[in-house]
């Protein structure tokens, strides 16, 4: 078994036997949209036309969690000291890392935004290019986190300072990816931000693991 | 097990250290060092602490890049960086918590390209066999360090940087180590370890840092 496989096989593996954000994320992202109506009350249409807003902040807020410690729980017991000596490139090394967060975070709230959706009187319409937007978009989010936990990584306390540095970058997936959802409630086509959120997330594959891996090598020196 | 002791394929390089320094802080640790070690030795990093043992053995491992002088590898396997020839051992072990002993080590192992398959003849090896299936936060601090030099075995490679390898361990532990080591050196492989206890080998380097204070 390849070393990137092995990292993406164990971070898996400590996703699911630990209770560290797995779930958890799934469940912050059904509070915060359950939260919504009893902050607003019964304007079902003014809840309907938020919504798609709405779900996808609740989608980033729940991407942040357990990114803390994404990077920062390898790099205390020394096992980022273990990834510069494998014959693997640490930038291969982070993206598995990555790989595995969206898996046990960013999908399951893609799958699971229809069905919220729903409780927030969203278009019929809209419920698949809802899941089609955090499906496309979410990966650019992780990655961008990704760039956060690595430039955090040697902060104690650094959860904090990596939503600061992390949310001000997610803007354009944000735009893009509620536009698209806005314009699916509206019957419009949605070609174009699907198109700048892909776009978004194949930029942050390229720059991301690239910035993490060069931030964890600095943090050593 | 003789396999498992064999440092595997690829024959150890030499080491030529000309001229290194390095500075914490505004505190020169070294400067002007020159260390030359070849396969089959083991040289014993010793000094106050502070002195700059973990330092260098982080710059050999090349974690960090010296503020001057060169550390040299010859003759490398072709494609091969330093890093892939050589295991480091130091105060953090590499082992994560929620997952069992042999899942970490069979996970450094796939890392440092080893076989995870040897994990388990690896933990055996190093006494801690019983401990395989057990989460590693359970453990005790010396039944960790010998889950974590399972790796050294699981994943053979010519050189191994250890970094106060004693730590914690009893009395069986420690002469595991010295068994380890002199098995390792004997079949060709290099080891610099960093520690005051001794070894208790024959031929063996030392090195002392930490001079007067400059």
């Amino acid at each position: 078994m390849s070393a990137w496989t092995a990292l993406l096989l164990r971070d898996l593996r400590l996703a699911r036997r630990v209770g560290a954000g797995a779930e958890l994320g799934l469940v912050f992202f059904l509070i915060l949209v359950s939260l919504l109506p009893f902050a607003i009350g019964a304007d079902q249409r003014f809840i309907s036309r938020i919504a798609p807003a709405f779900l996808w902040l609740s989608a980033l807020l729940a991407t942040l969690l357990g990114l803390d410690r994404l990077l920062q729980a390898d790099e205390e017991e020394g096992v980022v000291d273990q990834f510069l000596l494998s014959g693997t490139p640490l930038e291969l090394l982070v993206l598995a890392k990555a790989l595995a967060h969206w898996l046990v975070t960013g999908l399951p709230l893609s799958l699971a935004a229809p069905l919220l959706g729903l409780m927030l009187a969203i278009e019929p319409q809209a419920m698949a290019p809802l899941a089609l937007s955090l499906l496309v978009g979410t990966p650019a989010l992780t990655l961008i986190g990704l760039i956060g936990a690595a430039l955090t990584v040697s902060l104690k306390r650094g959860g904090l300072l990596l939503s600061v540095l992390v949310l001000p970058l997610t803007v354009p997936t944000l735009i893009f990816g509620a536009t698209l959802v806005k314009e699916a409630a509206l019957g419009r086509p949605y070609t174009t931000p699907l198109m700048l959120l892909g776009g978004m997330t194949l930029l942050m594959l390229v720059i991301a693991p690239v910035s993490a891996a060069a931030a964890l090598r600095h943090a050593r020196q | 097990m003789a396999p498992l002791s064999t440092p595997g394929r690829v024959p150890a390089p030499a080491l030529a250290i000309r001229g290194l320094a390095m500075a914490r802080g505004y505190r020169t640790l070294f400067r002007d060092l020159d260390i030359d070690l070849a396969p089959g030795q083991v040289l014993q990093l010793t000094g106050p602490n502070g002195t700059g043992k973990s330092t260098l053995l982080r710059l050999i491992a090349g974690f960090l890049r010296p503020d001057a002088g060169s550390i040299r590898w010859s003759p490398l396997p072709e494609d091969a960086t330093p890093g892939e020839c050589l295991h480091y051992s130091g105060h953090h072990e590499g082992l994560r918590d929620g997952l069992t002993a042999h899942d970490n080590v069979a996970t450094l192992a796939s890392l440092l390209g080893g076989d995870p398959g040897r994990a388990e003849a690896a933990l055996i090896e190093v006494g801690a066999g019983p401990l395989a299936e057990l989460p590693v936060e359970v453990l005790s601090a010396g039944q960790r360090r010998r889950v974590a030099l399972a790796r050294l075995l699981a994943a053979p490679r010519p050189v191994w940087l250890l970094d106060e390898p004693f730590t914690a361990l009893d009395r069986d532990g420690q002469a595991l180590v010295r068994r380890l080591i002199a098995s390792h050196a004997q079949a060709g492989g290099l080891v610099i370890a960093a520690t005051h206890q001794p070894l208790d080998l024959p031929d063996i380097r030392h090195v002392t840092l930490g001079g007067p204070a400059s």
